[in-house]
């Protein structure tokens, strides 16, 4: 063990608590009485079909959205714990820019779809106060090979991408201030079969190579099975049930897994 | 001295909005760098026109003061010209094209040559004041930014320049960080005259009238440019004398002289240029007398 | 080497009832086992027998954890004992990283990583280093008799036969002090069923404790110590009205 490592305490406590946590759009709970733990490195599923409120705890983890009831608490960095709906707006943005990714399904929405690929890398380490122009094209350079873009790309518009590589491109911009915690949105829908194997393949890598945390939001069994270790499963905006993910598809226990469980196609 | 046309209110504007327009004044010298909002009047131009830099004259101007307006660096100009017999007959104020006479001097891109001192107001005509709009097109978010001091997209833009052009390849609205706390944009000075910014004795006002925003950098104030470590901020420079006095070190426009592709450099501010002009000429008369 | 717990049992099954609740069949209750109990020690081939249905892999998955168990306990001996049926996910993966792996019927096929990763893989996430890994997983692949020129391929693209045999491979790279057979020698040849039945020697010889289901009468008489009739814990049929 180096000496950096025993310097933080690993594992001694969750790096996000949720209880009993939700969010009303005025009268109508989006999600309520969520509550799990999420530890470094692990990788939770949170499944379901549209409006079943997985999209609104996502916003309601990552404080787009108020959390109207219950409690969210994040372990900083620095070993404090902290309530996320407590911190300052300018806390909040500071943690998206250094502990914090966000993978959109729809890739425009996070990256800068006319700035060149070196510069969608780069402006995260722009934004923690980089300022020297080489080190900061080899730092993008050397995450858009991590993702597998071609190095002949690095001066073109995300516009002119492909989609599985638009993703990839996504995923380079949140991973390269090695965040600790990342919020994932139906990263993989939206592409054709064969490009999301490659991206699942490449998220599935990074992930325990990063020992990142990460919630995943998908309405794919497949997908949760692939790359989560414990998945929640949400209806009407309530988890109905929740556990390893390989226990939670293998012996369903709530009636709505066991029709999920029994409407994926046989591959 | 010559008195107000009959009819207007000095200025032109109301006094009200006069004073609406001072106190956006002085809450910007007091932020400096920090885009203060005010209420726009119509004035008779067209927006995009100068109509902010009109509006912070008008509003400023006193009847003792001397007004000076360039459009470029150049005095005689149509815009130049007609803003400033615009302001002769609705204040009643003197106009020159003298630099060191002036005590108001609007502009709409350059900055003078001659050395500005304590006294004197820079009023700029401010097209687009929000050095982030381009790449974040949200003002909600563009403001958030400025208020957390959150400018790290800025320099997105300069890796775009070094990335495409292997320098920054701004050459205008260079951005600048005013003291050390708010990022602003010159407007669309030259980056050339970036440096005439830096601890300023004058006191510069900029004026938006579409996009209704007043800011001002005081006078003695830091204004730094931004660069990378490896590649930092280089301003504007020209190989050659301008072609009509000789003068080096001063910004050139370049002068197309006919058909057949010909050019020649010639100092864009005029004021400066007639006067070295003059000067040069006053020497070779001297040299001339001496040797008769 | 993971450390043995010197007494006891390494597995330790007590109690356990596990009933199917079929809620897309108006919630139809189908119980398969019932007070099942047994232990498994350090260095014996403990063989569940009984005919098909009866729950032999079912017992498999509520071990490690993949079943949920209506009640009773399944405790793990390694280190700190974790009792799976119990444990929360956390401390089910931290037991199957430390204490127990498993060799499914199947190899889940994980797009585009090539066989030769997929063999070390379980190395390389327990900390060993990839150079090292990759030997062993080298070796392993040789011994099961997937030619070189393969390694470097995704197995979705082999035979049923040798995705199995990378998948035996996969299972039996770790040194762990519990490990889980299931069927791993069906849709095997001659040569590679006794590969595989002197891996399961091997393990034995360096005090591993397994648990297993073996179709094949011949291969199941070669490795098992004993064998558990999974028939003994079949639920009472209660005459229903």
């Amino acid at each position: 063990m180096t000496l950096e490592q025993l310097h933080f305490e690993p594992d001694r406590r969750p790096l996000l608590e949720v209880r009993g946590a939700g969010h009303s759009y005025g009268e109508r709970y989006g999600c309520r009485d969520v509550s799990f733990e999420l530890w470094p490195g692990e990788v939770l599923a949170v499944v379901g079909e549209s409006g079943s409120g997985k999209s609104t705890l996502l916003g309601m983890l990552s404080q787009r959205l108020k959390l109207s009831e219950g409690s969210v608490r994040y372990r900083l960095g620095d070993g404090d714990v902290v309530e996320l709906s407590e911190l300052s707006e300018s806390r909040v943005r500071r943690l998206w820019r250094t502990e914090w990714g966000f993978v959109h399904q729809n890739a425009a929405d996070g990256l800068r779809m006319h700035v060149s690929a070196g510069g969608n890398v780069g402006e995260p380490l722009m934004a923690t106060g980089w300022r020297h122009y080489g080190k900061i094209r080899a730092a993008a350079a050397e995450w858009l090979a991590r993702v597998e873009i071609p190095a002949d790309r690095i001066d073109d518009a995300p516009a002119t991408f492909s989609g599985g590589m638009r993703q990839r491109l996504q995923i380079a911009r949140n991973l390269v201030v090695s965040p600790r915690l990342v919020f994932m949105d139906e990263p993989t829908s939206g592409l054709d079969v064969s490009v999301q194997a490659r991206l699942l393949d490449l998220i599935r890598s990074l992930v325990a190579e990063l020992g990142l945390a990460v919630v995943i939001v998908t309405h794919d069994l497949a997908v949760a099975r692939l790359i989560s270790h414990r998945t929640l499963v949400m209806k009407d905006g309530r988890v109905v049930e929740s556990g390893l993910t390989d226990r939670v598809l293998d012996d369903p226990q709530a009636a709505y897994t066991q029709l999920l469980v029994s409407s994926i196609l046989q591959g | 001295m010559s008195t107000a046309l009959p009819g207007y209110n000095v200025g032109y504007l109301d006094e009200q909005t006069k004073r609406m327009i001072r106190r956006a004044l002085l809450k910007a010298v007091a932020i400096p760098g920090f885009q203060v909002p005010f209420a726009s009047r119509e004035v008779p131009m067209p927006r995009g026109w100068g109509t902010g830099g009109v509006q912070v004259t008008a509003s400023i101007i006193g009847g003792d003061d001397v007004l000076k307006v360039i459009d470029q660096g150049a005095d005689d100009t149509t815009n130049a010209v007609s803003i400033r017999s615009f302001f002769a007959k609705v204040t009643g104020a003197s106009t020159t094209t003298c630099t060191e006479d002036a005590t108001i001097i609007q502009t709409r891109h350059r900055i003078p040559e001659a050395v500005l001192r304590e006294g004197q107001i820079m009023v700029y005509q401010v097209p687009i004041p929000e050095p982030l709009r381009f790449l974040e097109p949200r003002e909600a978010e563009t403001r958030r930014m400025h208020a957390l001091e959150e400018y790290g997209l800025i320099y997105v833009k300069l890796y775009e320049d070094i990335a495409k052009y292997g320098h920054i390849a701004t050459t205008y609205a260079y951005p600048v960080m005013v003291n050390g706390r708010y990022l602003m944009d010159p407007s669309p000075t030259p980056s050339f005259d970036n440096p005439k910014l830096h601890q300023s004795p004058a006191l510069h006002l900029y004026g938006a009238g579409r996009e209704k925003r007043i800011y001002a950098v005081p006078p003695y104030t830091d204004v730094v440019s931004l660069g990378f470590e490896d590649h930092p901020f280089e301003p504007q420079r020209f190989e050659q004398p301008c072609a009509v006095c000789g003068s080096t070190g001063v910004y050139l426009d370049e002068i197309i002289t006919d058909d057949a592709g010909g050019v020649m450099y010639a100092c864009s501010d005029t004021d400066h240029c007639e006067r070295a002009a003059a000067l040069a000429s006053a020497h070779i008369d001297d040299l001339e007398e001496a040797r008769a | 080497m993971t450390r043995i717990s010197p007494v006891g049992a390494t597995l330790a099954v007590s109690g356990v009832d596990k009933t199917f609740t079929m809620h897309l069949q108006d919630g139809k209750q189908l119980p398969v086992l019932r007070g099942v109990s047994f232990d498994v020690h350090a260095g014996e081939c403990v063989v569940l027998g009984g005919t098909s249905g009866a729950g032999k892999s079912s017992i498999l998955k509520m071990v490690y954890g993949n079943y949920a168990a209506d009640r009773g306990s399944v405790v793990v001996n390694v280190g700190e004992p974790v009792d799976i049926a119990a444990a929360d996910p956390r401390q089910v993966l931290a037991a199957r990283r430390e204490a127990m792996g498993y060799v499914s019927q199947f190899l889940r096929c994980v797009p585009r990583v090539p066989a030769i990763h997929v063999v070390a893989e379980p190395l390389v996430e327990r900390g060993v280093s990839i150079d090292e890994a990759l030997d062993r997983a080298a070796a392993l692949l040789t011994r099961l008799a997937i030619p070189a020129r393969l390694w470097s391929l995704p197995p979705a693209t082999f035979s049923g036969g040798e995705q199995q045999r990378v998948n035996i491979a996969r299972g039996f790279i770790t040194e762990l002090p519990l490990l889980l057979l299931d069927e791993p020698t069906a849709s095997l040849d001659a040569r590679n069923r006794d590969v595989v039945v002197e891996l399961i020697a091997d393990k034995r010889a360096r005090g591993v404790a397994m648990l297993g289901i073996f179709h094949d009468a011949e291969v199941r008489e070669r490795v098992a110590d004993r064998v558990i009739d999974v028939e003994l814990f079949a639920p009472v049929l209660e005459a229903t009205a």
